[in-house]
């Protein structure tokens, strides 16, 4: 299989920087619930996660860098980088394919 | 690779055998031509009570104890690969139940009673070495912290003693006390914590459970879960449907996976941890050394190699490998506190796939859906657990109620509000 040593994060306003300047935030296909939601759904939303093997839609911050939150679409099996943006852009993963 | 021959299922199982010095000494005498496999190699029938999903630490000693304990034998344990090559052999083989929380401290000091007892019970030399596990401090508010938590186990009659700087020099004398960035001040001793031979804890269990009735299914991937509106009726496999009263999910990182195939989300995200050896080298560390300000532990093999780990890369992974960065740190932080390894090279590297949950505690619990329970959520704790997360997983399944001291890992606890964070830190997997 192969593997990167080090994640190479295309940061929409410095380019592309080393992992060690981001820091992770986590999953960004969660939205808050309305101020009518209820409790269930409030406690989906904090706690239930997806977490699927294959792409992810995840929140980086650039603490090491410009300071702004970015949006990745990351695979979780191979870290190949789909697609970056900014926090309000809204990005799609690209059809799984599957392992060989 | 031994001589396997053909031996009906039944009496292979009665041919592994008690194991003992004398019978060494008698195979030794005959060329060890009587040694069979330690457990039978199933293929699944049709319907059993129990199915087990992966065969790794906690899946068998749920079957295990099952058989023993509770008197089921009519369980398999369906894996997808060989067995025991999951986390339950690419951790850092630690056991100790220095926890915060007296709930965890009950529950973690119960598998380490049972981890006492167990090699006798099993018939097989895991390896048992509780040569203690230290745990150091570099500032005077983590030394309150570490003092509270020891007090804590003590009124729970948890064994931990507090040392000052020169009882951490004589214990090891590696450690640079007075290093640049943060000097030791002190250490609190499990002298019950230590190590287990991990892959052993595996094969022993397996042998056991297989002794014991269960069939073990390797190379076996469960593709589906086959669901009947909101009761779990089995598992789908290649071999075909197999349907079971129980379905249990003891399958780490791939929970959410396994759930999924279900309909359930689970408070669960997944991602890898490294653990790395040296070279062999003479004994230098007698001790489970833990540094108190970054991510590092350490213990020395009985093969020599300095084994150790630190913290999750800390992004949702499922490749069982890990990146250079965590490297780096781990072996920046081990050589702030003991510098003399600077010239030791790595052997190997290796990640596993953690199941971490929200609040960094483990999950024994049923679900919504009937005859689905699930063992996940170990974060990176679950070897140390395992004959007592076994032991609770099979209570759960037979009694069809929690274990008394795992009745707080249920899944509920989320919504309920009594989420079990031993450090404080939020909902957030990433971090714990």
């Amino acid at each position: 299989m192969t593997g990167k040593a080090v994640l190479r994060i295309p940061c929409p306003w410095c380019g592309v920087r080393d992992e060690v300047e981001f820091r992770y935030r986590g999953d960004a296909s969660l939205s808050r619930p309305g101020l009518a939601a209820s409790l269930a759904e409030c406690c989906a939303q904090t706690y239930e996660r997806t977490n699927p093997s294959g792409w992810h839609l995840e929140w980086w911050l650039h603490v090491g860098g410009c300071r702004k939150l970015l949006k990745l679409v990351r695979h979780t099996l191979t870290h190949e980088i789909h697609a970056v943006g900014q926090a309000q852009d809204r990005l799609t993963a690209p059809p799984e394919v599957p392992p060989p | 690779m031994p001589k396997t021959r053909p031996i009906h299922a039944t009496v292979q199982r009665a041919a592994s055998g008690r194991y003992s010095a004398a019978r060494l000494f008698l195979e030794g005498l005959i060329g060890h031509r009587g040694w069979s496999r330690a457990w039978h190699k199933a293929t699944p029938r049709s319907r059993y009570r129990v199915v087990i999903v992966g065969a790794g630490g906690q899946g068998l000693a749920t079957a295990y104890y099952l058989a023993t304990e509770f008197g089921i034998s009519d369980v398999a344990v369906i894996e997808k690969g060989p067995l025991g090559l999951g986390n339950v052999g690419r951790n850092t083989t630690i056991i100790r139940s220095n926890y915060f929380r007296p709930d965890n401290v009950r529950f973690y000091d119960y598998s380490l009673r049972l981890w006492e007892g167990l090699e006798r019970q099993l018939n097989f030399n895991a390896m048992v070495s509780q040569r203690g596990t230290l745990n150091l401090f570099h500032t005077e508010s983590q030394r309150d912290l570490f003092t509270r938590r020891a007090n804590g186990m003590r009124l729970l009659s948890v064994d931990a003693l507090a040392l000052d700087r020169d009882a951490v020099k004589s214990l090891v004398p590696l450690i640079d006390l007075d290093n640049g960035r943060y000097p030791v001040l002190g250490g609190f001793l499990q002298p019950r914590g230590g190590t287990v031979r991990h892959d052993a804890v595996a094969w022993g269990y397996a042998r056991a459970a297989s002794a014991a009735g269960v069939d073990i299914i390797e190379h076996c991937e469960v593709t589906g879960i086959h669901r009947e509106g909101d009761r779990v009726r089995g598992v789908e496999t290649p071999y075909g449907r197999v349907a079971a009263d129980v379905v249990c999910l003891a399958v780490a990182g791939h929970s959410s996976r396994l759930a999924a195939m279900a309909g359930l989300r689970l408070p669960i995200e997944t991602h890898v941890l490294q653990a790395f050896v040296s070279e062999p080298i003479k004994p230098v560390l007698d001790v489970v050394l833990t540094y108190g300000a970054g991510h590092f532990y350490v213990s020395q093999s009985d093969k020599g190699g300095l084994v150790f780990g630190g913290g999750i890369d800390g992004y949702n992974s499922y490749g069982q490998r890990g990146t250079l960065p965590m490297a780096e740190e781990v072996a920046a932080a081990g050589l702030t506190l003991m510098p003399s390894l600077a010239r030791l090279r790595i052997l190997r590297q290796w990640g596993g796939v953690m199941d971490m949950s929200m609040d960094g505690s483990p999950i024994i619990s049923r679900t919504p859906l009937t005859g689905l329970l699930l063992n996940c959520g170990w974060c990176y704790g679950g070897f140390k657990a395992i004959p007592a997360g076994g032991m609770a997983t099979a209570h759960l399944i037979a009694r069809g109620e929690p274990h008394p001291l795992a009745a707080h890992l249920d899944l509920d606890r989320y919504a309920a509000g009594r989420t079990l964070d031993e450090r404080g830190l939020g909902p957030f997997p990433y971090v714990h």
